[in-house]
């Protein structure tokens, strides 16, 4: 089984977030970044199918130089290869300018199994698997809870849906994506992070890649992030005193007259 | 410009979230001289094609082929590519709903077109360009972000956000037949069962009213106080982080940046104390009840109507007061 893993590094879902001096992006002065909390289960379903199959496991990631701490991370949890396609100005480009480099890589290795978490922390986009999963010609299972291989290239793919569990049949070589509750990833050990000290880490350029800078960043995407805001304050709200009784009639009224919600 | 809506099908009716964006793409039209088109795909495509809830779209293409009965990335985004580019249209809403985030971006990379996630707001500049609202940092922030180099311009509708025409008025539209351009063979990803839930339950991300808990709620048996409540009010029932990593309750239930983000109309926070990420799961609520013991608790800075006082008492109470206001109607 070749297994790929694709991971973001992102700001810390604790941290307080600032707007940058342009408006169009945050300033990570300050800000610890981690490995998206969602791709660590990504890289934990890897590490257990290979463990169960047999194979390679690689991770990719296309990041600032600053992201070499999160694809040594995950070497210490013991993923195989790292693959860091290095590009400075990574945040400016959309998910259209991501997929495209990353499947110009993805492309060129053999492939059973390509696995993200279902979204990267912070932009939200949820778009990045969906479109590697196109431009690579491949089946798509996403936001999964479990995935079950039945036979060499095939498997059962769980997700969440109304009123139950979706359970999609699909072929490999495939696209999956996980949601938090798959399984519980593991912690790095010291022997694990001693050994990661030592793995070799494939630095590529967009050059390497095949990739001209006018094709990434602002000027290769299709969606562009004019202005970053603060949402708007919350008006004041009630705290409503008395009795227990008489608070909570209190709250029906003014929900029932005020808000008129129920 | 033409404008394609896709308008999902659920318990075969169209979604209330699809109508939501029927109803923006609709304002698009009349900002762009198009035309609505919307697109339908389910066994009972043709019946639901002619609900008069419909009647803002000037045509509607359905798909009532049995292989269109089972929801498929692949199908769905290739059969919308196929009218996209036959109706050359320039914009393209969905709700983001499951199905509409999943194949949603397949078809923008098929279509070389600009995709907008989970919008609140959309508008266009002087020369049509879409602009697009969205949360992002799970909410944190808001971006406003603008489409480039797209024929067809894509964007995804955040449910409960966008207002619908509850009764348009009465009209004569085209309603098309669309035949699937792929075969069951060529389809490598297909829904094979859905296994029911042990108890039925409105999905939190879709809800209009929510009632939520947190730490404060203290074991999972006492999650059923939270769902007597959410009965009477037909709401869903959520959770904060903290319950879920308790194990009190399954992860399918969080609210906030590691769990589903929300747009109700009214949020009920019960014992959650409002850490950062949860907060940021909440800003488009837009009536939010706190519940806590602790005054301090920061949930209140963004709570409607807050009470400090002892869940346990308090939610029975309020469960008995919801049931007689309904009762008088």
């Amino acid at each position: 089984m070749e297994l790929i893993i694709c991971i973001k590094q992102v700001p810390d879902t604790a941290a307080r977030i600032k707007i940058a001096a342009s408006q169009k992006s945050i300033d990570l002065a300050d800000v610890e970044l981690v490995v998206s909390p969602f791709d660590e289960y990504a890289v934990e379903e890897a590490l257990r199918i290979k463990e169960a199959k047999g194979g390679k496991t690689t991770v990719i990631t296309f990041g600032a130089e600053s992201a070499g701490k999160a694809l040594r991370q995950c070497l210490a949890m013991g993923i195989d290869d790292a693959i860091h396609i290095l590009f400075e100005e990574f945040e400016t480009s959309d998910s259209w300018a991501t997929a495209n480099v990353l499947a110009s890589v993805i492309k060129t290795m053999p492939h059973d199994l390509i696995l993200f978490g279902k979204q990267g922390v912070g932009t939200d986009n949820v778009q990045v698997p969906a479109m590697i999963a196109e431009l690579l010609n491949l089946p798509q299972a996403l936001v999964l809870t479990k995935f079950e291989l039945i036979e060499e290239k095939k498997a059962l793919a769980y997700s969440e849906t109304e009123g139950g569990i979706a359970v999609h049949e699909i072929l490999l070589p495939a696209v999956i994506s996980t949601e938090k509750g798959m399984n519980e990833p593991r912690y790095p050990t010291l022997k694990g992070i001693m050994a990661a000290k030592k793995k070799p880490i494939k630095q590529l350029t967009l050059t390497d890649c095949g990739f001209t800078p006018a094709q990434v960043g602002e000027s290769g995407s299709k969606v562009l992030f004019s202005k970053l805001s603060i949402p708007p304050a919350r008006p004041e709200g009630k705290v409503l005193t008395g009795e227990p009784k008489d608070v909570v009639t209190q709250l029906v009224n003014l929900l029932h007259t005020e808000a008129k919600v129920i | 410009m033409n404008i394609i809506v896709f308008l999902e099908i659920k318990d075969n009716k169209v979604r209330r979230a699809s109508l939501e964006a029927l109803a923006e793409g609709r304002k698009l039209a009349d900002k762009t001289d198009g035309q609505v088109i919307g697109i339908i795909l389910g066994t009972d495509a043709n019946t639901i094609a002619q609900d008069p809830h419909l009647a803002l779209a000037d045509k509607i293409y359905a798909g009532g082929d049995p292989l269109f009965g089972t929801y498929s990335s692949e199908l769905y985004s290739a059969q919308l590519a196929s009218i996209i580019e036959k109706e050359s249209a320039g914009f393209v809403l969905l709700a983001s709903t499951i199905a509409g985030k999943d194949f949603a971006p397949r078809l923008a990379a098929k279509l070389k077109s600009s995709l907008f996630s989970d919008c609140i707001g959309l508008s266009l500049d002087d020369s049509k360009r879409l602009i697009g609202i969205r949360p992002v940092y799970s909410g944190k922030l808001l971006a406003e972000v603008i489409s480039k180099d797209s024929a067809a311009q894509m964007a995804l509708l955040r449910p409960n956000i966008f207002p619908v025409v509850e009764n348009p008025a009465p009209k004569q539209y085209a309603i098309e037949d669309t035949a699937p351009v792929s075969t069951a063979d060529k389809i490598r990803s297909r829904l094979k069962e859905i296994k029911k839930a042990e108890k039925e339950s409105l999905d939190v991300a879709e809800a209009q009213v929510i009632v939520a808990g947190g730490r404060g709620m203290k074991a999972a048996e006492n999650f059923s106080m939270l769902e007597e409540l959410a009965t009477v009010l037909q709401a869903a029932v959520g959770a904060s982080r903290a319950a879920v990593d308790s194990g009190w309750i399954d992860h399918a239930y969080q609210v906030g940046q590691t769990g589903k983000v929300v747009s109700p109309v009214l949020y009920f926070a019960v014992g959650i104390s409002g850490a950062i990420q949860h907060m940021a799961g909440l800003t488009s609520a837009k009536w939010i009840v706190a519940i806590n013991k602790d005054p301090e608790a920061p949930i209140f800075k963004v709570a409607n109507y807050g009470i400090v006082g002892d869940l346990f008492e308090i939610v029975p109470l309020l469960t008995e007061e919801v049931k007689q206001i309904k009762a008088k109607g």
